[in-house]
């Protein structure tokens, strides 16, 4: 298990995909590389609909989505909601049902050790990326040990790819400004005032608030300076 | 000690949780006249504590809040892109291996330590979970009290003056900065691991490779 291997060429082969079959296929060399059983890219939103590439067989995906193990596998349980990685060694199988689901799993060709990372992105977005192997504790935490980091940064570029692929199934994804937002807030953020932002555009101050507001809607922000603020951050309007 | 408890847990501890959400009430709206909000039950709480952050708590020994910090991962919603991000020269901070530290709150009464104690956990918190940066927002009166404890941030950007003075910076991982704060704090190296292996299982004690 494990091998040095080239981060940057994985990096490189997931940026080169365009489709999650494609993600699947990335997943599949980056499971041989790595030499360990499964590699698992998980999306789950808040209505539990499901999205994502594994190596596992086809029949324990089948029975999964089948039976809804979603809602009791300990792995989703105990990363969501959380943002540090987890070795499934200290997840809770203590549980009569969590008990049966593991040894449904193994049966099925699940390895014994595996090690998740929740992936927070943007509004609220939940996925996890696994890793998984069968082999023993010392074993294991060497390998994590070793690949730990790039791991971390692997399951980011899943994730930015999925959200690449499927920009609809973003919660709120936040909206781009209108040209005439985009030049209001441009000038409140060089420091001109409602007047003369008014007078630069030639509108009147009232067309200006409308502007103003729906650009601080459309950026979820507080007020004015949480939107300047925003829309730089977000590269939106650059001054 | 140190509790290492994400905001959906904080019920379980009721007392340490209320401490904190008052004290920081205390620091930020009462000693230092920030804007921020405080509830009928005198609690300062903003919307990213809706995100079940992760608190950092150091707990006296008669199970009060001594002081505390929250954390949050800089891929989802953060202070230092969404309201400073004016601050970072353009570029927001947003990175899998940096999260973010803010609200770091002393209560008027905390044991002399309790602020180098805090600062050794984003210690942990980097080395256990492998990564490169903490990023914190924090004002003018904090970078004398860090550069006590013996941990100074790369300052990237700051607004207003003086006293109100507000900075974003950048902590990067140095083992030896842990040991250092360590030190300062008067807490043995085993201890403060021992106290996040408890949070976050026998599992999370590895320093990742740095071949990253």
């Amino acid at each position: 298990m494990g091998t040095k291997f080239d981060l940057s060429r994985v990096l490189e082969d997931l940026e080169n995909t365009s489709t999650l079959d494609e993600l699947g296929a990335v997943a599949v060399g980056l499971r041989d590389k790595l030499k360990i059983d499964h590699i698992v890219y998980h999306w789950v939103d808040g209505g539990g609909d499901q999205y994502g590439c594994t190596t596992y067989p086809d029949a324990w995906v089948a029975r999964y989505q089948e039976r809804n193990y979603h809602r009791i596998d300990p792995v989703i349980l105990g990363c969501f909601q959380r943002f540090q990685p987890v070795d499934w060694k200290a997840l809770d199988w203590s549980g009569k049902v969590a008990k049966a689901f593991l040894k449904d799993a193994l049966a099925h060709g699940v390895g014994n050790q595996g090690y998740s990372i929740p992936i927070r992105g943007p509004n609220g977005q939940f996925a996890l990326f696994t890793v998984n192997h069968s082999c023993t504790d010392d074993a294991w935490q060497a390998f994590i040990g070793a690949y730990g980091r790039e791991l971390i940064l692997i399951a980011h570029y899943f994730n930015r790819k999925a959200l690449e692929f499927e920009r609809s199934r973003q919660p709120d994804s936040p909206r781009s400004l209108s040209p005439r937002e985009i030049d209001a807030m441009t000038l409140l953020a060089l420091g001109y005032s409602r007047a003369q932002v008014a007078h630069s555009l030639s509108i009147s101050e009232h067309t200006l608030r409308v502007y103003i507001e729906s650009a601080r809607a459309k950026l979820g922000a507080l007020n004015t300076t949480h939107a300047i603020a925003k829309a730089l951050s977000r590269g939106l309007i650059v001054v | 000690m140190l509790r290492y408890l994400y905001a959906d847990e904080l019920h379980k501890f009721p007392k340490l949780a209320e401490g904190m959400f008052r004290d920081r009430a205390d620091q930020f709206k009462t000693r230092l006249g920030w804007d921020v909000h405080v509830n009928e039950k005198g609690e300062e709480r903003d919307q990213y504590d809706d995100l079940n952050p992760l608190y950092v708590i150091w707990e006296e020994p008669d199970g009060s809040h001594g002081g505390s910090m929250r954390i949050l991962p800089t891929t989802g919603p953060v202070m230092v892109t969404d309201v400073f991000g004016h601050l970072t020269g353009g570029q927001p901070i947003r990175s899998p291996l940096i999260w973010e530290v803010t609200r770091f709150c002393l209560s008027r009464g905390a044991s002399p330590h309790t602020a180098g104690a805090i600062m050794l956990s984003g210690g942990e918190v980097m080395e256990g979970f492998g990564l490169t940066h903490i990023a914190g927002v924090f004002d003018a009166r904090m970078i004398r009290i860090y550069r006590l404890i013996g941990s100074s941030p790369i300052v990237l950007g700051s607004e207003g003056t003086g006293r109100d003075q507000i900075s974003v910076g950048l902590w990067p991982y140095s083992a030896e900065d842990c040991n250092r704060v360590a030190e300062r704090a008067g807490i043995p190296r085993e201890l403060s691991r021992l106290w996040f292996r408890t949070a976050f299982g026998p599992t999370a004690r590895h320093r990742f490779a740095l071949s990253a």
